[in-house]
């Protein structure tokens, strides 16, 4: 049986998966889950936080850090992620650019009905694009951003890790 | 207004080292340049997102001068990286504002309050600390040293003539000759980049 404080995802588990993999910038835009996760990648020397004011800049900025020899990761929610869709087309996929993205999966429940939309469509719209996706909802499931970061990394393609738990920072 | 070329042409004098992110000045650029492996035209993309393509790479590579040449539809789409970009006020980015007022590689369409936003101020109001708008070649030719002189990040809108296109999509010329992962590969060699 799974422990309490282990069912779980801390965003300390969240930094050291990125740290594992020498991620040197987190291209991102706040979602109302994330402070604890924003205020531990403040404090971190190794990472520089670049906040865009829309989800598809992000895309665009990730590439042009990556053309500059650098590990960018993008840190975003669902709702923004397909708001982004030509810009993850375009610079993502185009630009065969070897990015993790970390989406925060507002709305998932394993639990009755799905009746957010936000989380209703990500899927489908993962799928649409042909883009890969890790669900990661505790820190047991922490170990499959590293492989998120391999395949990338393998197929020069941006891979998405479907965070179903938001960090929980608020519930320490 | 500018030529196009003309400016690109006044520019080449003081490129020195700099990435160059020639956006639809690529189209005289590749005739230009003496640097292509330090030249990243990349199009088509996805529109909006060449400022914070060329801001990543300054932050990237903070030695190193990266000079954007921007055109005003895609600035349009993405004018809330201007922020951004002032936020970390990269000191080696050079943006260059190429403004046609219209949309022209859809036939000439004008962008929104066309011949009326001032996008300098734009700029300078997203926290940009030098802006510079010129819409003759002389003012623009005798100010550039001062431009490319200085630190970044520095914006500069130019008033531009219109090259409007009309022919369908598949009969135009090609300027970037260069597929985007062979850019990418020229420039990681040039920078010393680890493949």
């Amino acid at each position: 049986m799974v422990q309490a404080s282990e069912a779980l995802l801390n965003p300390e588990t969240v930094l050291a998966e990125l740290n594992k993999n020498a991620v040197s910038h987190v291209v991102w835009l706040p979602d109302s889950e994330t402070n604890w996760l924003y205020l531990l990648m403040k404090a971190e020397p190794s990472l520089t936080l670049v906040t865009v004011g829309r989800e598809g800049l992000a895309f665009s900025t990730a590439a042009g850090l990556y053309f500059g020899g650098k590990t960018p990761v993008i840190l975003i929610q669902n709702t923004g992620l397909m708001e982004a869709g030509d810009s993850l087309r375009g610079w993502g996929l185009g630009l065969n650019l070897p990015v993790v993205l970390l989406v925060g999966y507002r709305g998932w429940t394993r639990h009755g009905v799905t009746t957010d939309t936000a989380a209703v469509y990500v899927e489908r719209f993962l799928n649409a694009f042909g883009i890969s996706y890790y669900l990661v909802e505790n820190n047991h499931d922490a170990p499959r951003i590293s492989l998120a970061f391999e395949e990338a990394r393998k197929t020069m393609r941006p891979v998405t890790v479907l965070v179903g738990d938001e960090y929980h920072g608020f519930n320490r | 207004m500018m030529p196009m070329a003309d400016i690109l042409k006044a520019f080449k004098e003081y490129r020195g080292d700099a990435i160059v992110v020639p956006g639809k000045g690529a189209r005289y650029w590749v005739d230009m340049t003496t640097r292509p492996e330090l030249d990243v035209a990349l199009m088509p993309t996805a529109m909006g997102g060449r400022a914070a393509f060329a801001f990543g790479l300054a932050l990237a590579q903070p030695h190193r001068k990266v000079v954007l040449f921007d055109s005003e539809g895609d600035m349009m789409m993405g004018l809330n990286m201007l922020p951004t970009i002032a936020e970390h006020a990269p000191q080696n980015f050079y943006h260059f504002l190429l403004d046609n007022e219209c949309y022209a590689t859809t036939g000439g369409q004008p962008v929104p309050n066309a011949s009326k936003i001032a996008y300098d101020v734009v700029a300078r109001g997203a926290g940009y600390a030098r802006t510079f708008a010129y819409d003759n070649l002389e003012s623009f030719q005798i100010n550039l040293e001062r431009i490319m002189s200085g630190p970044g990040p520095v914006f500069t809108a130019l008033k531009i003539v219109p090259e409007i296109e009309n022919e369908p999509i598949g009969q135009r010329k090609r300027f970037v000759t260069r597929s985007r992962e062979q850019v990418r590969q020229d420039l990681w060699k040039a920078l010393g980049i680890a493949g």
